[in-house]
């Protein structure tokens, strides 16, 4: 094919993919009378938009609850996911196998039929409407604990064996002497972990009824579909906005670990 | 080491396992048995919730939405990213580029792009209609129509996700040997014969990927139309879950919305296997 044809379709491609997004940010921009142009640069340029947001829900308050809980359930998913990860790749013992069936069973499983029940346990052990509700669920997966066990699995018996004949006991093999042998995992499981918390919206809606311990998603979602937004488009926009922006910040950090992490979990499903 | 450190280690995930999966499983099961609105106590009722299952025409709807969407989707999501994977497989300047800018949308909350596109489809002042209108094409009910709003959906989450494909597939072009091509070419094949002999069936895994994952994810779909049409134009954007959501948090019928989740779960895993199948017959 054509050289120049080739480019001529990704550019096509890339402006689709892009374009949309700078419209979302000049539209969050622009005053509501400029809403509907195929703009590429605000009309009427105004920070009300922004402003308005604030001032309906709040957001600030929600931005806060949703690092606490990407930042806090992102470290405990390392942390379990390696002490897991370790103990099915390294030590011998009985019932290692029927763990490893579980995880794969687990990884299977549609969550639709752990939905109603999970939310009941909520309910019984009272977290409705804490971060425990948020947190703990999530605070082991199972693509965690098996890329931690394939990483651990690569790395030299010697390894272990000069940290045990030092009288090191395994959380500080683990952590101390494993770990840091394998970045590139543990980048792609915080990666993974958090964007998937970040953008998580139906789990939150289901045990959060109170606007303080709501996470961005979730009240964004519930300021879009209620009548909050009052039919202001730009207001909706720029919430979504303030939405995007930090995994968009992430993004343009990490982009190769970003499109590394996700395309190795999903060649691995 | 002693005896049972291994057992230490892995006992956050058994008691995770017991407390968020296997009891869920046995606790949805029961509960399909049970009428319940959580406050009073269960009451047995046999099979009646599944009685009502096969009789409710929603839940139907909702299976035949989610098919309607699939039968798009997967198509498209397939075809788009296997055609960007291809142009991006070649040496040329600014791959970087393109790969970045195909996985924007991957990364960002579907809230986001669902809110988005929402304002991009508007009937009234959206700019696909604006363009349409400068085109002298006249507009569509992108989201109004209930003959054309699901698919509007699916063709939005293709965008979401095609990103995500491409680079998959360009993981699986980029193992195919380039012997084969070079083999191929001596023999005299054509573009497409080097394309449907040598190609396709190297990428083969990939594609039954992308169909699992996008089958899943059509069966998880909740936000986007939660958001974008609430399941309307007359419940032909209603999805699964959010049929499931409806039922336990709107109306209180806990018992028949873990039948609801229990059914779609099991529809679910016998697509995928069927899939599985086909595929497996096809390499």
């Amino acid at each position: 094919m054509n050289a120049l044809l080739r480019y001529l379709l990704l550019s096509l491609a890339a402006l689709s993919f892009v374009y949309p997004f700078i419209w979302m940010v000049s539209a969050s921009l622009s005053s509501e009378s400029g809403l509907g142009d195929v703009l590429l640069w605000p009309v009427g340029f105004t920070w009300e938009n922004y402003v308005t947001v604030f001032t309906k829900i709040p957001l600030d308050r929600a931005f806060l609850n949703s690092s606490l809980v990407a930042i806090l359930t992102t470290g405990l998913v390392l942390i379990s996911g390696a002490m897991v990860g370790y103990a099915l790749a390294r030590l011998e013992f009985f019932g290692r196998n029927l763990i490893f069936y579980l995880i794969i069973f687990t990884m299977t499983l549609p969550f639709q039929i752990t939905l109603i029940p999970n939310y009941i346990t909520i309910v019984k052990f009272g977290w409705i409407d804490t971060y425990l509700a948020l947190i703990v669920p999530f605070a082991l997966n199972s693509l965690s604990v098996l890329l931690f066990r394939q990483a651990f699995q690569a790395l030299p018996q010697a390894l272990i064996d000069a940290a045990r004949m030092d009288g090191a006991g395994e959380l500080r093999i683990i952590f101390q002497i494993l770990i840091p042998n394998c970045l590139p995992t543990v980048l792609t499981i915080t990666i993974l972990t958090f964007m998937g918390l970040w953008n998580e919206a139906l789990w939150p809606l289901i045990v959060i009824r109170n606007e303080s311990t709501m996470t961005m998603p979730q009240l964004v979602t519930l300021f879009s579909v209620g009548g909050r937004a009052e039919g202001q488009l730009g207001v909706k926009i720029a919430a979504a906005v303030i939405l995007a922006i930090p995994i968009v910040l992430l993004y343009l950090f990490f982009q190769k670990h970003f499109i590394r992490s996700m395309a190795s979990s999903g060649l691995k499903d | 080491m002693k005896k049972w450190t291994p057992y230490l280690l892995v006992s956050p995930y058994i008691l995770h396992f017991l407390v968020f999966v296997a009891f869920p499983v046995v606790f949805s099961i029961v509960l399909t048995f049970h009428r319940w609105n959580i406050i009073s106590p269960m009451q047995y009722v046999g099979l009646a919730n599944y009685e009502h299952l096969l009789n409710d025409r929603l839940f139907w709807q909702a299976v035949w939405n989610t098919l309607r969407f699939l039968m798009v989707h997967i198509p498209l999501q397939i075809a788009i990213a296997l055609t960007l994977a291809e142009l991006l497989n070649r040496t040329i300047r600014g791959v970087a580029f393109f790969r970045a800018a195909f996985f924007l949308p991957v990364i960002i909350s579907g809230v986001v792009v669902t809110i988005l596109w929402q304002q991009l489809l508007s009937f009234n002042s959206g700019v696909l209609n604006r363009m349409l209108t400068a085109l002298a094409l006249g507009r569509i009910a992108w989201l109004d129509d209930p003959d054309i709003a699901m698919y509007s959906i699916a063709v939005m989450a293709t965008w979401k996700n095609v990103g995500l494909y491409t680079i998959l597939f360009l993981v699986g072009l980029q193992s195919v040997p380039i012997q084969y091509y070079e083999a191929a070419e001596l023999e005299g094949a054509t573009r497409w014969q080097q394309f449907r002999y040598i190609t396709f069936p190297m990428i083969n895994p990939t594609i039954f990927t992308v169909v699992v994952l996008s089958t899943i994810g059509g069966f998880s779909l909740f936000v986007e139309p939660y958001i974008m049409t609430e399941g309307g134009p007359m419940n032909t954007t209603l999805s699964a879950v959010m049929y499931i959501y409806k039922q336990a948090f709107q109306y209180y019928h806990m018992g028949y919305s873990a039948t609801l989740g229990f059914c779609f779960a099991l529809i679910i895993l016998f697509v995928v296997i069927i899939q599985r199948r086909y595929v497996e017959q096809e390499v």
